[in-house]
């Protein structure tokens, strides 16, 4: 899977979102669709056990998560991509 | 070396003066478990003041009054959350069903100091963690047009173990909790806010608000303490306590969104789901910060103050 694959299986999985993760662009924002606090923390560590790695300290705020875009961005700068 | 640094700490924190007052003076009787108190009588009618202070205040809101024992159903606690929160901080009641071998194991793992945990099995409680958690699944259904304030007073536990007579595991909280909609969530908040700083300022208690965050457990709690605080869901109101001044939270207030609606089906009168909010004063908190504040011997406290608790 690419990354924005995972990604959007990740959200799938865990986000608990109101609409259909294919219905989502790269810049929706994750919590005006219906991910809640909780649910985005579930999305934080299930992303880790997809690329094995670990959000640091700073990166563990809402906006890393808020969309799609975000993630992606997230998820490269951990993975030197 | 190490052991006696040790002892210099420990005979320097902040709360140690006002810790020995307390139980020198007998207005707080000390347990074998740091953070469980007896209460005397003296400490007793402060709380009881501030308990009808509490009420005399909120007498406009109209609030049903509601009471529940400090323990509650281990289902209501998981699904409101608490145990995804806050696991760490968890009180769960264990009891004994074995027959007398197992008994006898009990007493002999209790002389020498075993664990007792093996030979315990749970029961469906815990202890409750916040005064207004078992009034959510008894609102189930659809609020009343304008919602509901209800008005919950009682004892809650926390396993936060300390010897700073702030830090109690066993306290009282008073809280107004709205049930409604979002707009009228923030409106009690921030109601409540105002009137706390005033009932608070007027004990003679140097008060302020500022945004909090609950202890959130592990990593995954930082990222929601985060959220919460960038939201401005949680705010305290704080007074400075001991020699140095440290601000300590007597009181807060919690916008829960959908939190306890959601699990619970908690519905406005136009069937939306509703939004919650509660305030609470944290009676004990209050009660050791006159004293800290005021002295030791409620009898010689400033007269405007005593008037407000006991008009």
């Amino acid at each position: 899977m690419t990354v924005d694959e995972t990604i959007r299986q990740v959200l799938a999985d865990h986000g608990r979102l109101a609409v259909p993760v294919d219905s989502l662009s790269d810049d929706t924002d994750l919590f005006g669709a219906g991910m809640t606090s909780h649910a985005s923390v579930n999305v934080m560590l299930a992303l880790e056990d997809a690329f094995d790695f670990e959000f640091s300290e700073k990166m563990l705020k809402k906006s890393t998560f808020v969309s799609i875009a975000a993630i992606r961005s997230g998820v490269l700068e951990l993975t030197g991509g | 070396m190490a052991e006696v640094l040790d002892a210099t700490t420990a005979t320097t924190e902040p709360w140690a003066d006002f810790r020995a007052a307390l139980l020198d003076d007998g207005v707080l009787l000390a347990t074998d478990v740091d953070g469980v108190y007896g209460r005397s009588s003296t400490y007793e009618s402060v709380a009881d003041a501030i308990d009808r202070l509490v009420l005399r205040v909120g007498a406009d809101q109209d609030a049903l009054s509601v009471r529940f024992p400090p323990v509650m159903p281990w289902s209501n606690f998981v699904k409101n959350g608490y145990l995804e929160s806050f696991p760490d901080q968890m009180g769960s009641i264990h009891t004994f069903r074995g027959d007398e071998r197992r008994h006898a194991e009990l007493v002999h793992a209790a002389e020498t100091g075993e664990d007792r945990a093996p030979l315990l099995e749970s029961t469906d409680m815990v202890l409750c963690p916040a005064v207004c958690h078992p009034l959510y699944p008894t609102q189930s259904g659809t609020l009343p047009e304008g919602g509901r304030v209800v008005e919950v007073y009682g004892y809650c536990f926390r396993h936060e173990p300390s010897t700073d007579p702030f830090r109690m595991q066993a306290f009282r909280q008073h809280d107004y909790v709205y049930l409604g909609t979002p707009e009228g969530a923030r409106a009690h908040r921030d109601r409540w806010i105002e009137r706390g700083l005033e009932v608070l300022g007027g004990l003679g208690l140097t008060v302020e608000s500022v945004v909090a965050n609950d202890p959130f457990f592990g990593r995954p709690g930082r990222m929601l303490a985060a959220n919460q605080r960038s939201e401005e869901l949680k705010y305290e109101i704080v007074a400075p306590v001991f020699a140095e001044g440290r601000p300590t939270a007597i009181s807060s207030s919690n916008c829960h969104l959908d939190h306890f609606s959601r699990p619970f089906g908690i519905d406005t009168a136009d069937g939306a789901m509703a939004h919650t909010a509660c305030f609470g004063f944290g009676v004990d908190r209050i009660t050791l910060a006159l004293l800290d504040h005021h002295g030791t011997d409620p009898e010689g406290w400033p007269a405007d103050v005593r008037a407000v608790l006991w008009p």
